[in-house]
């Protein structure tokens, strides 16, 4: 359970988030959707901590997480785009973040469901930008924490892998988790998620189900309900 | 804290730069040794070497080194770990495996050279303590830029600039207002100047262990002359204390405030 209370946050002048209030409850799959520069990011940035908000609070796991870090023991975090030491080999960046996490972590079959046996011994330097994506995935899952957050997870990964990040995605929903994710990809959000929270210019402008968004709108299609909001909104 | 010191530490002893550094060191010792064929004189050559060189290695080192963990700051940061840790525990890896190639260098050659049976062995402790002083000094400096600036270029400007000003604009300044005030008493004023440079409080540092008046100048005559040798020397020990314990501390403030 999340709650976010009156989040605001600017950055110099430019004011990113307006006020937010939100309630995630536990279980399922929920996707924060928005245009570029509607707050995603920074959301999901101050619900691990990264981004220091300027008012408002924000409970996880009734937990006011403001200046704490003992809470993120709780939560896994997939990052946009991956970027690790260049000199770590990718077995001793597991073999870090497993020590670092200090919890039971399983990655051995993660390793072979992204074919990633044959770059453990490789430098992370050395790796393109999809493989350590895969990596990056890698270190998500491999921790059983009953939140996961993810900001365009797909981005970087091949079809394939893709496929196979839905698969994880929907077995750990099956296990009652809290999958919080964020993503320009219309067809794997109408997919998977249960609830959508529609950001649009740091405030909230839809919360609910998909077939309650297209209802709202009148469209029979998610992208095009998407594209509806933001041409009215915009017009 | 301690994992995160062990891992920068590793990535660093690892990265080319830590190998490139160290073999400086070590063929600078072995030169200034062959040419000056005594320790003793050796060490005082090494001196105007370290005062400006570590500095501006330890700048240019630390905002490097910051800069291009930028991203890894960002996953450590979702890791269940208090976020002043990671920039302290950073901080310290970088300094120490700094302060490691700067002993393991010049310690190597002058070991050789037989230093551990010569009368300089204290001369010379006394030179690595101040490199050492002065690589926390300068990395937690850079640090603090690099918190403050988010774009490179404007990091490495004020870096550079930082070492220029400290390494060569001062010295040039203070010498100004020495010369235009030459009428008035201006000891206190010299002595204050001084603590405001850690590179001149180094210099007059190892210049008070040494015990060479002739290269002492002006600072380090009045120095001596108002602390004496030994209050002198853990005076100006102290200053550099306060020269990390300042910037350290602002590392720690800002950590706590920065987004990410």
């Amino acid at each position: 359970m999340i709650t976010i209370e009156k989040l605001h946050k600017k950055f110099g002048s430019l004011e990113v988030l307006k006020g937010i209030d939100l309630q995630i409850k536990s279980g399922g799959v929920f996707a924060i959707l928005g245009p570029n520069g509607s707050g995603k990011t920074t959301l999901i940035k101050s619900m691990l901590g990264m981004v220091i908000p300027n008012s408002g609070d924000i409970w996880i796991q009734g937990e006011n997480i403001k200046k704490q870090w003992r809470y993120r023991h709780q939560v896994s975090y997939l990052p946009q785009i991956a970027h690790f030491p260049k000199n770590l080999k990718v077995a001793e960046l597991l073999k870090m973040i497993k020590n670092l996490k200090n919890k039971p972590c399983d990655e051995t079959s993660l390793v072979a469901t992204f074919n990633l046996a044959p770059f453990l011994n490789k430098n992370l330097g050395d790796l393109s930008g999809g493989t350590k994506q895969k990596v990056n995935a890698v270190l998500t899952f491999m921790v059983d924490n009953p939140i996961i957050i993810m900001d365009e997870p797909t981005s970087g990964l091949d079809p394939v892998s893709v496929l196979e990040l839905k698969k994880i995605i929907l077995a750990e929903r099956a296990k009652g988790k809290t999958i919080i994710i964020s993503s320009h990809i219309l067809s794997f959000i109408e997919e998977i998620s249960d609830e959508i929270v529609f950001l649009l210019d740091g405030n909230i402008y839809f919360k609910g189900s998909v077939s309650k968004l297209k209802e709202n709108t009148n469209k029979s299609n998610f992208e095009e309900a998407i594209a509806s909001i933001l041409t009215t909104s915009y017009a | 804290m301690l994992k995160i010191i062990r891992y920068s530490f590793f990535d660093l002893i690892r990265s080319s730069w830590s190998y490139v550094y160290l073999l400086f060191y070590l063929a600078l010792g072995f030169v200034l040794l062959f040419l000056n064929n005594d320790i003793s004189k050796s060490v005082i050559t090494l001196m105007n070497i370290i005062i400006v060189l570590t500095p501006l290695i330890a700048t240019v080192f630390g905002i490097m080194y910051y800069y291009d963990s930028r991203e890894f700051i960002e996953l450590l940061l979702a890791q269940p770990i208090k976020r002043t840790n990671i920039f302290l525990g950073q901080y310290l890896g970088i300094t120490i495996s700094l302060s490691m190639s700067l002993i393991i260098g010049l310690g190597i050659p002058f070991t050789f050279y037989g230093l551990l049976n010569s009368a300089a062995i204290w001369n010379f402790s006394m030179l690595l303590i101040t490199g050492v002083f002065l690589n926390f000094i300068f990395v937690a400096l850079a640090y603090n830029i690099a918190l403050y600036n988010n774009n490179k270029i404007k990091g490495f400007s004020y870096v550079i600039l930082l070492w220029l000003f400290m390494a060569v604009i001062y010295d040039g300044i203070f010498l100004i207002s020495l010369f235009i005030f030459k009428d008035y008493p201006l000891d206190n004023f010299s002595l204050a100047a001084t603590m405001f440079n850690p590179i001149d409080l180094s210099r007059i540092l190892i210049l008070l262990k040494l015990d060479i008046s002739a290269l002492m100048g002006y600072t380090g005559a009045i120095f001596k002359d108002f602390f004496g040798t030994m209050q002198g020397v853990i005076i100006s020990l102290l200053t550099l204390g306060i020269w990390i314990i300042i910037p350290a501390l602002n590392i720690y403030r800002k950590a706590t405030k920065k987004d990410f």
